[in-house]
């Protein structure tokens, strides 16, 4: 990243993530010509599904939610130079600890109650699932990327496991728990929406997006605003200066990977808790890696993360409308795009950085 | 209960192969230094890619060329993302399994209209099994002949063919002066560099060789082992390849043994379902799955042995200026 100091803010922060996602795009719209279809019509068809009406704004948003918090997942991690590519099984076992909350109290306490409990829960979880990868990377130099890969499918076949011989209720066929009473029901922004004139209809738009709002802000506030922050950066940054600056490699890696394990699992409030209702398969659904996307596309800064995370949050609910309005384009249009943008965001990011350089550089200069 | 353990041995077989093909090519881009956990998306590409033409041509050496061509096409990707770009590795290959799942679906369902599947495949465009020799006559015999005509006989031509990459990757990386280079690269670039050979190129060329690989255990899938493409169906093997990978320290000759252990692991799977074990009971078939990982993880913390994987992988080299 050194060219980086070369180029003015705007273009590094600003026009080099929008080259990106043009050149992701334009990829995405020649398979689409490929097929036959117009590729201006598929993306009016896509905004207006998204944005176009209430219901649309509040699925958009409703994905939104669980984007912000894997893509925070993925940011934290790597301030401290670390991959945690387990978003997906940390969210999924996350799911865990908002049933085990829904299901002990929901016939008890209100949902404002549970609530609080479930997050913690579900962040506990998540944590502990990320913990084991962080302390084999600290302790014994496993290769965190891949310990998280292989906990990813650990995780999967655990909560087969569990929601088949375990969780399911007596009686019941289907790998899912029962479904929870009012009070494991956190409560939708219908109203709240309406304030600014938008009927969100059925969407499963709830309070988890202001959560991960608030989750986007403390994490903001924890890496630049703070002295463990502060480690985690420069720990990512130069190992070596940081530990001969006296800060403990095992603490900051345990650190880092057990926050971010617990925002991956806090995602499970928004689906299991705001949505479903209730626990099932594989709710998680591919948000875990779309984390990755997300906080590559936000430069890892909480506020690049909440607008990547709306970006993606267009692209799934307009591509399952655009899905539903021409069959010939179906909803993995979405994945090839997500895997364009972790390939231009990501792998190529310095693709167009040395062009750029040469066109700016004087100017930078100039002003400098 | 003999005749039981050849079929198990037997799936063993079929089921370990798309995984040592797989681990095999990670084992060439890795020892040059180029970390891949894309085999899972170049192994799906390359499934569509060979069951398409295999459905439209009905040829197999046309559909094997697809299959290796796509594959190659992807790990160059890959390899200019890494290599040319020096981009992050692993971010690359994350990007390579997204875009083949996705764009694997896409074309598939806009082609065929039936849901990303593919259609079935003919029989003259499949890989089908054949007998050796003597495979009936020897039928009968006792021991030996079940082991010939059930086991080692029947299969298609890529099971023989990967098992038989094992010991000839192990010549070519030990025994050639091309495979000292790319191993030289994993291990310390800059004295390859200095002894006047093209890093960038020498990692090409494992990168291609990773892409060849990845393309026939992808073909396997679509046209052995099924008889058509389905989204998705490489269902995490690239990833039990990994593990295999790592499992037998980026050594050929072992990453075969820890394919066959896994394969058995599947295969053995399917059996025990609803089988009470001495000692143990019943095992839960969740738990023969996430062996491979979970042994994966214990291999690599170092508590059986230690598995080092080579010194510059991972890295992008950047020549002194």
């Amino acid at each position: 990243m050194s060219a980086a100091s070369s180029l003015p803010r705007w273009v590094d922060l600003g026009l080099i993530p929008l080259l990106n996602l043009a050149a992701a795009f334009l990829i995405a719209g020649l398979v689409v010509v490929g097929i036959g279809e117009d590729p201006l019509e598929a993306t009016r068809v896509l905004l207006y599904g998204a944005l176009g009406w209430g219901e649309g704004i509040g699925f958009t948003l409703y994905y939104a939610t669980n984007f912000i918090f894997t893509g925070l997942a993925v940011a934290v991690a790597f301030h401290a130079g670390l991959f945690n590519i387990g978003g997906e099984g940390q969210a999924y076992v996350g799911g865990l600890g908002v049933a085990a909350a829904c299901l002990t109290l929901d016939r008890i306490f209100p949902w404002w109650a549970v609530f609080p409990l479930a997050a913690l829960g579900a962040a506990a979880v998540g944590a502990g699932w990320a913990f084991i990868p962080a302390w084999l990377q600290a302790k014994r130099g496993s290769h965190v990327v891949i310990t998280t890969i292989m906990f990813n499918f650990i995780a999967a076949s655990l909560m087969i496991w569990l929601l088949v011989d375990v969780l399911s209720p007596p009686g019941s066929m289907s790998p899912e728990t029962r479904t929870f009473a009012e009070g494991g029901r956190a409560p939708r922004l219908t109203g709240f929406m309406g304030l600014f004139g938008v009927r969100i209809g059925s969407a499963p738009l709830n309070v988890s997006l202001l959560m991960a709002l608030a989750m986007a802000v403390a994490v903001w506030a924890l890496i630049w605003r703070t002295r463990l922050g502060y480690e985690i950066r420069t720990f990512g940054a130069n190992p070596t200066a940081a530990i001969y600056a006296g800060v403990s490699p095992v603490r900051i890696t345990l650190v880092a990977m057990g926050v971010s394990g617990a925002l991956a699992g806090m995602m499970a409030l928004n689906s299991v808790m705001g949505e479903q209702n209730r626990l099932i398969f594989e709710f998680v659904g591919g948000a875990g890696f779309v984390g990755i996307a997300v906080a590559l596309m936000g430069r890892a800064h909480p506020l690049g993360v909440v607008l990547a995370a709306i970006l993606f949050g267009i692209l799934y609910q307009g591509g399952a409308e655009l899905a539903f309005e021409k069959p010939a384009i179906t909803r993995d249009m979405i994945v090839m795009i997500q895997g364009l943008v972790i390939l231009f965001a990501g792998a190529l990011e310095f693709l167009f950085r040395p062009a750029l350089a040469r066109l700016f550089a004087p100017r930078a200069i100039r002003t400098a | 209960m003999f005749e039981a353990l050849i079929l198990v041995l037997d799936s063993t077989l079929r089921l370990a192969t798309p995984l040592l093909f797989a681990a095999l090519a990670g084992l060439y881009s890795e020892r040059a230094g180029v970390f891949d956990i894309g085999l899972e998306g170049k192994m799906l590409a390359a499934a569509f890619a060979g069951a398409v033409v295999s459905f439209w041509t009905g040829s197999i050496p046309a559909a094997l060329l697809a299959a290796v061509l796509t594959s190659v096409g992807f790990a160059l990707i890959h390899g200019f993302a890494c290599i040319t770009a020096r981009g992050n590795q692993i971010v690359s290959g994350v990007a390579i399994n997204f875009l083949a799942a996705g764009l694997t679906a896409v074309l598939g369902h806009a082609w065929f209209a039936q849901g990303g599947k593919t259609p079935s495949l003919p029989r003259e465009g499949r890989l089908l099994g054949m007998d050796l020799p003597l495979a009936e006559t020897l039928r009968d015999a006792p021991l030996l002949g079940q082991v010939w005509s059930v086991l080692i006989s029947g299969h298609n031509a890529l099971v023989y063919f990967a098992f038989a990459l094992a010991p000839i990757t192990w010549w070519v990386l030990w025994r050639t002066r091309f495979g000292l280079r790319l191993r030289a690269v994993g291990e310390n670039p800059a004295a390859v560099d200095t002894a006047g050979l093209s890093v960038p190129w020498l990692r090409y060329k494992a990168v291609i060789c990773c892409g060849v690989l990845c393309g026939f255990a992808g073909a396997y899938l679509s046209m052995a082992q099924s008889a058509g493409f389905i989204p998705n169906m490489s269902a995490g093997k690239g990833f039990i390849a990994l593990a295999a990978l790592i499992f037998a320290k980026w050594r050929p000759m072992q990453a075969m043994a820890a394919c066959l252990l896994f394969g058995f692991l599947d295969a053995g799977a399917i059996r025990l379902q609803g089988v009470d074990l001495p000692l143990i009971g019943g095992v839960p078939p969740q738990a023969v799955q996430a062996a491979p990982y979970v042994l994966t993880v214990v291999l690599l913390a170092g508590f059986i042995g230690k598995a080092i994987p080579p010194k510059a992988g991972g890295a992008p080299y950047v020549k002194e200026r």
